[in-house]
Protein backbone atom coordinates (compact mmCIF):
# COMPACT_ATOMS: atom_id res chain seq x y z
CA UNK A 1 0.00 0.00 0.00
CA UNK A 2 1.67 3.43 -1.41
CA UNK A 3 1.67 5.98 0.75
CA UNK A 4 -0.47 8.34 -1.08
CA UNK A 5 -0.19 11.54 1.21
CA UNK A 6 1.06 12.30 5.01
CA UNK A 7 -1.97 11.77 6.75
CA UNK A 8 -2.78 8.54 5.18
CA UNK A 9 -1.93 5.45 7.43
CA UNK A 10 -4.25 3.24 5.76
CA UNK A 11 -6.01 2.67 2.94
CA UNK A 12 -9.28 0.27 1.04
CA UNK A 13 -8.27 -1.90 -1.29
CA UNK A 14 -11.96 -1.66 -3.61
CA UNK A 15 -10.51 -3.06 -7.03
CA UNK A 16 -8.25 -4.61 -8.68
CA UNK A 17 -7.98 -4.10 -12.11
CA UNK A 18 -5.35 -7.63 -12.26
CA UNK A 19 -5.53 -11.07 -12.11
CA UNK A 20 -2.88 -13.39 -11.07
CA UNK A 21 -0.91 -14.18 -14.46
CA UNK A 22 -1.72 -10.80 -15.74
CA UNK A 23 1.69 -8.99 -17.35
CA UNK A 24 1.98 -5.37 -16.35
CA UNK A 25 4.42 -2.83 -17.38
CA UNK A 26 5.54 0.45 -15.56
CA UNK A 27 2.68 3.07 -15.43
CA UNK A 28 -0.53 0.29 -15.66
CA UNK A 29 -3.15 1.16 -13.10
CA UNK A 30 -3.36 -2.12 -11.19
CA UNK A 31 -5.80 -1.28 -8.75
CA UNK A 32 -7.70 1.45 -6.94
CA UNK A 33 -7.73 2.65 -3.24
CA UNK A 34 -9.82 4.28 -1.42
CA UNK A 35 -8.41 7.27 0.87
CA UNK A 36 -9.09 10.16 2.63
CA UNK A 37 -8.71 12.18 -0.75
CA UNK A 38 -10.99 9.69 -2.31
CA UNK A 39 -10.37 7.26 -5.21
CA UNK A 40 -6.71 6.52 -6.29
CA UNK A 41 -5.88 4.89 -8.92
CA UNK A 42 -2.42 2.94 -8.16
CA UNK A 43 0.63 2.50 -10.81
CA UNK A 44 3.09 -0.02 -10.42
CA UNK A 45 6.55 0.81 -10.70
CA UNK A 46 7.97 -2.11 -12.04
CA UNK A 47 7.64 -4.31 -15.87
CA UNK A 48 7.01 -8.43 -15.25
CA UNK A 49 3.84 -11.31 -14.30
CA UNK A 50 1.55 -10.73 -11.48
CA UNK A 51 2.54 -13.73 -9.50
CA UNK A 52 0.36 -13.50 -6.27
CA UNK A 53 -2.33 -11.29 -5.47
CA UNK A 54 -2.37 -10.78 -0.99
CA UNK A 55 -4.89 -8.54 -0.21
CA UNK A 56 -8.50 -9.09 -1.14
CA UNK A 57 -11.15 -6.61 -1.89
CA UNK A 58 -12.70 -4.35 0.65
CA UNK A 59 -9.40 -5.21 2.75
CA UNK A 60 -8.45 -2.03 4.62
CA UNK A 61 -4.58 -2.17 4.10
CA UNK A 62 -1.62 -0.09 6.10
CA UNK A 63 0.85 1.63 4.01
CA UNK A 64 3.76 -0.11 3.59
CA UNK A 65 2.15 -3.94 3.43
CA UNK A 66 2.62 -5.61 0.17
CA UNK A 67 -0.46 -5.65 -2.40
CA UNK A 68 0.56 -8.34 -4.69
CA UNK A 69 3.84 -9.94 -6.00
CA UNK A 70 5.46 -9.30 -8.76
CA UNK A 71 7.61 -11.63 -10.86
CA UNK A 72 9.77 -8.95 -12.80
CA UNK A 73 11.08 -9.25 -16.63
CA UNK A 74 15.02 -9.16 -15.32
CA UNK A 75 14.27 -12.19 -12.87
CA UNK A 76 12.41 -14.15 -15.84
CA UNK A 77 15.24 -13.48 -18.20
CA UNK A 78 17.92 -14.44 -15.51
CA UNK A 79 16.06 -17.02 -14.48
CA UNK A 80 15.53 -17.60 -10.48
CA UNK A 81 19.02 -19.30 -9.61
CA UNK A 82 20.61 -16.24 -11.15
CA UNK A 83 18.25 -14.30 -9.17
CA UNK A 84 20.52 -14.33 -5.98
CA UNK A 85 20.02 -13.05 -2.92
CA UNK A 86 17.04 -14.54 -2.26
CA UNK A 87 14.45 -11.72 -3.13
CA UNK A 88 12.51 -13.54 -6.14
CA UNK A 89 9.78 -11.38 -6.63
CA UNK A 90 9.34 -7.62 -5.87
CA UNK A 91 6.10 -6.69 -3.58
CA UNK A 92 5.15 -3.36 -5.13
CA UNK A 93 4.65 -1.04 -2.01
CA UNK A 94 5.35 2.77 -2.02
CA UNK A 95 7.54 3.24 -4.88
CA UNK A 96 11.16 3.93 -3.52
CA UNK A 97 11.91 5.72 -6.76
CA UNK A 98 10.40 7.28 -9.65
CA UNK A 99 12.04 9.33 -12.36
CA UNK A 100 9.21 10.46 -14.72
CA UNK A 101 5.51 10.28 -14.76
CA UNK A 102 4.88 7.64 -17.43
CA UNK A 103 3.28 8.21 -20.15
CA UNK A 104 -0.33 6.82 -20.51
CA UNK A 105 -0.14 3.38 -22.21
CA UNK A 106 -1.96 3.63 -25.96
CA UNK A 107 -4.94 1.92 -25.77
CA UNK A 108 -4.64 -2.20 -26.70
CA UNK A 109 -6.49 -3.34 -29.85
CA UNK A 110 -10.12 -4.41 -28.62
CA UNK A 111 -11.28 -7.92 -29.78
CA UNK A 112 -14.38 -7.20 -32.08
CA UNK A 113 -17.23 -8.64 -30.66
CA UNK A 114 -15.79 -9.25 -27.05
CA UNK A 115 -18.30 -10.37 -24.58
CA UNK A 116 -16.83 -9.41 -21.53
CA UNK A 117 -17.71 -6.06 -20.36
CA UNK A 118 -14.51 -3.90 -20.02
CA UNK A 119 -13.50 -2.77 -16.91
CA UNK A 120 -14.05 0.39 -15.29
CA UNK A 121 -12.18 1.60 -12.24
CA UNK A 122 -14.52 3.69 -9.62
CA UNK A 123 -13.02 6.88 -10.40
CA UNK A 124 -13.51 6.67 -13.77
CA UNK A 125 -16.70 5.87 -13.76
CA UNK A 126 -17.38 8.85 -11.20
CA UNK A 127 -16.11 10.94 -13.74
CA UNK A 128 -18.11 9.59 -16.13
CA UNK A 129 -21.56 9.83 -14.62
CA UNK A 130 -20.82 13.39 -13.39
CA UNK A 131 -20.64 14.52 -17.09
CA UNK A 132 -22.90 12.12 -18.72
CA UNK A 133 -20.52 9.71 -20.80
CA UNK A 134 -21.37 6.57 -21.94
CA UNK A 135 -18.74 4.24 -21.13
CA UNK A 136 -19.53 1.13 -23.12
CA UNK A 137 -18.58 3.59 -26.19
CA UNK A 138 -14.68 3.88 -24.65
CA UNK A 139 -11.88 1.92 -25.19
CA UNK A 140 -10.23 1.35 -22.09
CA UNK A 141 -6.10 2.21 -21.39
CA UNK A 142 -5.71 0.06 -18.51
CA UNK A 143 -4.66 -3.51 -18.17
CA UNK A 144 -6.92 -6.01 -20.24
CA UNK A 145 -8.51 -2.65 -21.79
CA UNK A 146 -9.71 -1.20 -18.42
CA UNK A 147 -11.30 2.17 -18.82
CA UNK A 148 -9.15 4.36 -15.81
CA UNK A 149 -9.56 8.01 -15.11
CA UNK A 150 -7.20 9.24 -17.98
CA UNK A 151 -9.00 7.84 -20.46
CA UNK A 152 -12.44 9.88 -19.20
CA UNK A 153 -10.25 12.45 -19.07
CA UNK A 154 -8.81 12.61 -22.50
CA UNK A 155 -12.39 12.19 -23.55
CA UNK A 156 -13.58 15.28 -21.92
CA UNK A 157 -10.50 16.78 -23.19
CA UNK A 158 -12.38 16.29 -26.86
CA UNK A 159 -15.74 17.02 -25.62
CA UNK A 160 -16.01 20.35 -23.45
CA UNK A 161 -15.26 23.72 -24.02
CA UNK A 162 -11.91 25.02 -22.92
CA UNK A 163 -13.46 27.50 -20.49
CA UNK A 164 -15.15 24.98 -18.59
CA UNK A 165 -12.41 22.40 -18.66
CA UNK A 166 -10.71 24.44 -16.12
CA UNK A 167 -13.35 24.68 -14.24
CA UNK A 168 -12.72 21.45 -12.46
CA UNK A 169 -15.67 20.29 -10.78
CA UNK A 170 -14.36 16.93 -9.22
CA UNK A 171 -11.97 19.10 -7.18
CA UNK A 172 -13.19 18.42 -3.76
CA UNK A 173 -11.85 21.65 -1.65
CA UNK A 174 -13.77 20.39 1.66
CA UNK A 175 -12.33 17.19 1.14
CA UNK A 176 -8.51 19.05 0.27
CA UNK A 177 -9.17 20.94 3.85
CA UNK A 178 -9.96 18.17 5.59
CA UNK A 179 -6.51 16.49 4.21
CA UNK A 180 -4.36 19.59 5.04
CA UNK A 181 -5.86 19.58 7.82
CA UNK A 182 -4.89 15.97 9.26
CA UNK A 183 -1.24 16.48 7.95
CA UNK A 184 -0.62 19.75 9.23
CA UNK A 185 -1.82 18.76 12.67
CA UNK A 186 0.08 15.41 12.44
CA UNK A 187 3.22 16.98 11.22
CA UNK A 188 2.63 20.09 14.61
CA UNK A 189 1.94 16.88 17.00
CA UNK A 190 5.28 14.99 15.83
CA UNK A 191 7.42 16.90 14.19
CA UNK A 192 9.85 18.92 16.26
CA UNK A 193 10.39 21.68 13.83
CA UNK A 194 13.39 24.55 14.15
CA UNK A 195 13.33 26.94 11.49
CA UNK A 196 16.10 29.60 10.07
CA UNK A 197 16.02 32.40 8.30
CA UNK A 198 18.43 33.81 5.48
CA UNK A 199 18.11 37.39 3.35
CA UNK A 200 19.72 36.80 -0.21
CA UNK A 201 20.54 39.41 -2.89
CA UNK A 202 18.59 37.66 -5.86
CA UNK A 203 19.60 40.74 -8.14
CA UNK A 204 21.91 38.47 -10.41
CA UNK A 205 18.82 36.60 -11.09
CA UNK A 206 16.40 38.87 -12.11
CA UNK A 207 18.73 41.11 -14.30
CA UNK A 208 19.60 37.00 -16.08
CA UNK A 209 16.22 36.12 -16.37
CA UNK A 210 15.66 40.02 -18.23
CA UNK A 211 18.23 39.05 -20.12
CA UNK A 212 17.26 35.33 -21.52
CA UNK A 213 13.59 36.26 -21.74
CA UNK A 214 13.75 39.62 -23.80
CA UNK A 215 14.64 37.16 -26.82
CA UNK A 216 12.21 34.10 -26.05
CA UNK A 217 8.05 33.85 -27.13
CA UNK A 218 5.89 33.93 -23.64
CA UNK A 219 5.82 29.97 -24.20
CA UNK A 220 9.41 29.45 -23.72
CA UNK A 221 9.95 32.35 -20.51
CA UNK A 222 11.29 31.41 -17.12
CA UNK A 223 10.05 32.88 -13.80
CA UNK A 224 12.06 33.44 -11.02
CA UNK A 225 10.40 30.10 -9.52
CA UNK A 226 12.26 27.63 -11.54
CA UNK A 227 15.46 29.00 -10.42
CA UNK A 228 14.57 29.02 -6.94
CA UNK A 229 13.55 25.44 -7.22
CA UNK A 230 16.48 24.19 -8.86
CA UNK A 231 18.85 25.71 -6.43
CA UNK A 232 16.51 23.91 -3.64
CA UNK A 233 17.27 20.59 -5.66
CA UNK A 234 20.82 21.37 -6.05
CA UNK A 235 20.73 21.66 -2.31
CA UNK A 236 19.57 19.11 -1.47
CA UNK A 237 21.23 16.59 -3.38
CA UNK A 238 24.36 18.26 -1.38
CA UNK A 239 22.48 18.15 1.64
CA UNK A 240 21.20 14.53 2.09
CA UNK A 241 19.64 15.08 6.11
CA UNK A 242 16.97 17.53 4.31
CA UNK A 243 16.15 15.13 1.54
CA UNK A 244 13.98 12.05 2.44
CA UNK A 245 11.59 10.42 4.84
CA UNK A 246 11.10 9.95 8.41
CA UNK A 247 9.47 6.34 8.80
CA UNK A 248 9.00 4.02 11.92
CA UNK A 249 11.41 6.17 14.25
CA UNK A 250 13.78 6.90 12.02
CA UNK A 251 15.26 8.86 8.79
CA UNK A 252 15.78 7.06 5.46
CA UNK A 253 17.58 9.60 3.05
CA UNK A 254 16.38 9.48 -0.45
CA UNK A 255 18.40 8.77 -3.43
CA UNK A 256 16.54 11.38 -5.76
CA UNK A 257 15.29 14.66 -5.42
CA UNK A 258 11.73 14.94 -5.94
CA UNK A 259 10.66 18.25 -5.17
CA UNK A 260 7.41 18.97 -4.07
CA UNK A 261 5.55 22.38 -5.33
CA UNK A 262 3.46 23.65 -3.18
CA UNK A 263 0.50 25.40 -5.18
CA UNK A 264 -1.76 27.14 -4.28
CA UNK A 265 -5.59 26.78 -5.90
CA UNK A 266 -8.40 29.14 -6.20
CA UNK A 267 -11.43 29.28 -3.78
CA UNK A 268 -8.85 28.15 -0.82
CA UNK A 269 -7.07 24.70 -1.39
CA UNK A 270 -3.27 23.49 -1.23
CA UNK A 271 -1.54 20.67 -2.96
CA UNK A 272 2.42 19.64 -3.26
CA UNK A 273 2.90 17.16 -5.82
CA UNK A 274 6.19 16.07 -6.51
CA UNK A 275 8.73 17.23 -9.36
CA UNK A 276 10.60 14.09 -9.91
CA UNK A 277 14.13 14.75 -9.94
CA UNK A 278 13.79 18.22 -10.17
CA UNK A 279 17.67 18.51 -9.58
CA UNK A 280 18.85 16.56 -12.95
CA UNK A 281 16.67 18.65 -15.24
CA UNK A 282 17.63 21.83 -17.18
CA UNK A 283 15.97 24.81 -16.13
CA UNK A 284 14.21 25.09 -19.52
CA UNK A 285 12.66 21.49 -19.09
CA UNK A 286 11.81 22.60 -15.16
CA UNK A 287 9.98 25.48 -16.18
CA UNK A 288 7.64 23.56 -18.81
CA UNK A 289 7.40 20.92 -16.43
CA UNK A 290 6.35 23.51 -13.06
CA UNK A 291 3.64 24.87 -16.02
CA UNK A 292 2.25 22.04 -17.12
CA UNK A 293 2.36 20.56 -12.93
CA UNK A 294 0.54 23.99 -11.64
CA UNK A 295 -1.89 23.53 -14.72
CA UNK A 296 -2.68 19.82 -14.08
CA UNK A 297 -2.74 20.48 -10.38
CA UNK A 298 -5.33 23.65 -10.27
CA UNK A 299 -7.64 21.04 -12.37
CA UNK A 300 -7.43 18.85 -10.21
CA UNK A 301 -5.15 16.15 -11.97
CA UNK A 302 -2.52 14.81 -10.12
CA UNK A 303 -1.01 11.85 -10.37
CA UNK A 304 -0.73 9.20 -7.65
CA UNK A 305 3.15 9.09 -8.13
CA UNK A 306 3.05 13.19 -7.75
CA UNK A 307 0.93 13.05 -4.37
CA UNK A 308 3.18 10.42 -2.79
CA UNK A 309 6.72 11.00 -3.88
CA UNK A 310 7.72 14.52 -2.67
CA UNK A 311 11.15 14.34 -0.56
CA UNK A 312 11.20 17.90 0.15
CA UNK A 313 9.15 20.51 -0.32
CA UNK A 314 9.45 24.39 -1.47
CA UNK A 315 6.39 26.89 -0.72
CA UNK A 316 6.73 30.41 -2.45
CA UNK A 317 4.74 33.09 -2.15
CA UNK A 318 5.00 34.93 -5.33
CA UNK A 319 5.27 38.47 -6.12
CA UNK A 320 2.71 40.04 -3.47
CA UNK A 321 2.13 39.00 -0.01
CA UNK A 322 4.73 39.24 2.67
CA UNK A 323 8.30 39.08 2.97
CA UNK A 324 8.53 36.15 4.95
CA UNK A 325 6.87 32.37 5.21
CA UNK A 326 7.89 29.61 7.18
CA UNK A 327 6.44 26.42 5.96
CA UNK A 328 4.92 23.45 8.05
CA UNK A 329 6.98 20.00 6.75
CA UNK A 330 4.86 18.11 4.82
CA UNK A 331 4.68 14.53 7.01
CA UNK A 332 6.87 12.15 6.36
CA UNK A 333 9.02 14.10 4.60
CA UNK A 334 11.77 16.37 6.92
CA UNK A 335 12.42 19.93 5.36
CA UNK A 336 10.33 22.80 4.05
CA UNK A 337 12.04 26.14 2.48
CA UNK A 338 10.03 28.68 1.79
CA UNK A 339 10.45 31.92 -0.11
CA UNK A 340 8.71 35.29 0.58
CA UNK A 341 8.42 37.99 -2.15
CA UNK A 342 10.96 39.70 -3.40
CA UNK A 343 11.51 43.30 -2.18
CA UNK A 344 13.89 46.55 -2.94
CA UNK A 345 16.37 46.73 0.07
CA UNK A 346 19.58 49.19 0.70
CA UNK A 347 21.94 46.22 0.83
CA UNK A 348 25.93 46.74 0.93
CA UNK A 349 27.96 45.33 -2.48
CA UNK A 350 31.70 46.05 -2.19
CA UNK A 351 31.64 48.18 0.18
CA UNK A 352 28.88 50.67 -0.80
CA UNK A 353 25.05 50.90 -0.05
CA UNK A 354 22.35 50.16 -3.23
CA UNK A 355 19.46 49.30 -4.03
CA UNK A 356 19.02 45.31 -4.13
CA UNK A 357 16.51 43.07 -4.87
CA UNK A 358 15.83 40.75 -1.73
CA UNK A 359 14.37 37.48 -1.06
CA UNK A 360 14.12 36.24 2.72
CA UNK A 361 14.76 32.11 2.17
CA UNK A 362 13.25 29.89 5.00
CA UNK A 363 13.66 26.45 6.16
CA UNK A 364 11.39 24.42 8.81
CA UNK A 365 13.50 21.51 9.55
CA UNK A 366 12.74 18.10 11.59
CA UNK A 367 15.28 18.19 14.72
CA UNK A 368 15.27 14.81 15.15
CA UNK A 369 16.95 13.85 12.10
CA UNK A 370 19.42 17.02 11.47
CA UNK A 371 20.57 20.59 13.78
CA UNK A 372 20.61 24.71 13.44
CA UNK A 373 23.90 23.87 12.10
CA UNK A 374 23.47 21.79 8.98
CA UNK A 375 20.14 23.56 8.28
CA UNK A 376 22.36 27.02 8.38
CA UNK A 377 24.84 25.59 5.43
CA UNK A 378 21.76 24.34 3.74
CA UNK A 379 19.89 27.47 3.33
CA UNK A 380 23.64 29.41 2.43
CA UNK A 381 23.88 26.63 -0.18
CA UNK A 382 20.98 27.93 -1.75
CA UNK A 383 21.52 31.42 -1.42
CA UNK A 384 25.08 30.88 -3.17
CA UNK A 385 23.59 28.70 -5.85
CA UNK A 386 21.34 31.91 -6.97
CA UNK A 387 24.45 33.87 -7.18
CA UNK A 388 25.46 32.49 -10.06
CA UNK A 389 22.04 31.84 -12.10
CA UNK A 390 23.65 30.54 -14.99
CA UNK A 391 24.99 27.41 -13.64
CA UNK A 392 22.13 26.57 -12.33
CA UNK B 1 -10.08 43.80 -35.12
CA UNK B 2 -11.54 47.08 -32.89
CA UNK B 3 -11.09 47.72 -29.23
CA UNK B 4 -14.46 46.04 -28.10
CA UNK B 5 -13.17 42.30 -30.54
CA UNK B 6 -9.79 42.81 -28.65
CA UNK B 7 -11.48 43.16 -24.92
CA UNK B 8 -13.31 39.88 -25.69
CA UNK B 9 -10.07 38.30 -26.25
CA UNK B 10 -8.72 39.41 -23.17
CA UNK B 11 -11.43 38.59 -21.27
CA UNK B 12 -11.45 34.81 -22.59
CA UNK B 13 -8.17 34.24 -21.58
CA UNK B 14 -8.28 35.64 -18.16
CA UNK B 15 -11.51 33.86 -17.50
CA UNK B 16 -9.84 30.90 -18.42
CA UNK B 17 -7.50 31.84 -15.48
CA UNK B 18 -10.14 32.71 -13.03
CA UNK B 19 -13.01 31.21 -14.37
CA UNK B 20 -14.89 31.77 -11.14
CA UNK B 21 -15.04 35.90 -11.26
CA UNK B 22 -17.35 37.72 -13.65
CA UNK B 23 -15.19 39.95 -15.56
CA UNK B 24 -18.37 42.31 -16.58
CA UNK B 25 -18.28 43.16 -12.90
CA UNK B 26 -14.61 44.29 -12.33
CA UNK B 27 -13.14 47.51 -12.28
CA UNK B 28 -11.29 47.65 -16.07
CA UNK B 29 -9.04 50.42 -14.28
CA UNK B 30 -8.35 48.03 -11.04
CA UNK B 31 -4.93 45.62 -10.97
CA UNK B 32 -5.69 42.23 -12.52
CA UNK B 33 -3.16 40.70 -10.30
CA UNK B 34 -5.01 41.92 -6.93
CA UNK B 35 -9.11 41.76 -8.69
CA UNK B 36 -8.42 38.34 -9.74
CA UNK B 37 -5.66 37.02 -7.63
CA UNK B 38 -3.72 35.79 -10.28
CA UNK B 39 0.33 34.80 -9.22
CA UNK B 40 3.04 35.25 -11.24
CA UNK B 41 2.55 32.17 -13.49
CA UNK B 42 -1.10 33.02 -14.27
CA UNK B 43 0.05 36.05 -15.33
CA UNK B 44 2.69 34.37 -17.83
CA UNK B 45 -0.19 32.39 -19.04
CA UNK B 46 -2.11 35.12 -19.77
CA UNK B 47 0.83 37.24 -21.64
CA UNK B 48 1.49 33.49 -23.78
CA UNK B 49 -2.72 33.21 -24.55
CA UNK B 50 -2.45 36.66 -26.15
CA UNK B 51 0.32 36.01 -27.77
CA UNK B 52 -1.18 32.46 -30.03
CA UNK B 53 -4.50 34.22 -30.07
CA UNK B 54 -3.13 37.89 -31.30
CA UNK B 55 0.21 36.93 -32.34
CA UNK B 56 1.34 40.21 -29.97
CA UNK B 57 4.44 39.00 -28.59
CA UNK B 58 4.49 41.57 -25.24
CA UNK B 59 7.90 41.77 -23.59
CA UNK B 60 8.60 41.73 -20.24
CA UNK B 61 9.35 45.43 -19.86
CA UNK B 62 5.95 46.28 -20.56
CA UNK B 63 4.26 44.33 -18.45
CA UNK B 64 3.36 47.00 -16.30
CA UNK B 65 1.41 48.44 -19.24
CA UNK B 66 -1.21 45.51 -19.01
CA UNK B 67 -1.95 45.47 -14.59
CA UNK B 68 -5.26 46.23 -15.93
CA UNK B 69 -7.85 45.40 -18.25
CA UNK B 70 -8.48 49.30 -19.62
CA UNK B 71 -4.77 48.97 -20.01
CA UNK B 72 -4.37 45.70 -21.74
CA UNK B 73 -6.84 46.32 -24.01
CA UNK B 74 -5.41 50.08 -25.19
CA UNK B 75 -1.82 48.08 -25.25
CA UNK B 76 -3.15 45.46 -27.60
CA UNK B 77 -4.91 48.08 -29.70
CA UNK B 78 -1.91 50.21 -29.92
CA UNK B 79 0.47 47.07 -31.42
CA UNK B 80 -1.71 45.45 -33.61
CA UNK B 81 -2.55 49.02 -35.01
CA UNK B 82 1.51 49.32 -35.28
CA UNK B 83 1.81 45.76 -36.99
CA UNK B 84 -0.69 46.48 -39.69
CA UNK B 85 1.19 50.39 -40.46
Amino acid sequence: MPSLGADMEAGTLVEWLIKTGDRVKRGDVVAVVETQKGAIEIEIFEAGKIEQILVGLNTKVPVGMPLARIRTDLEETLGPAAAAPPAPAVAFAAPPVMPAPVAPPSPPPVAPGAAVRARRSPAARRLAEAHRIDLSKLTGSGPAGAIIYADIERRLGEAVAPAEKKRAPWLDLDAMRTAIAAAMARSKREIPHYYLEHQVDVTACEQWLAQNNATRPPDNRLLIGALTIKSVALAARRFPAFNGLYRDGKFEPARAVHLGVAIAIRGGGLAAPALHDADQIPLDELMARMRDLVQRTRAGRIRSSEMSDPTITVTSLGERGVETLYGIIYPPQVAIVGFGRIVTRPWVVEGAIGPRSVISITLSADHRVSDGHAGALFLAEIGRLLQEPDKL
Amino acid sequence: MNDLDIRKVVQEALSNIAPEVDLAGIDPAGDLREVLDIDSMDFLNFITAIHHRLGVNISELDYPKLVTLDGAVAYIAARLGSIKK
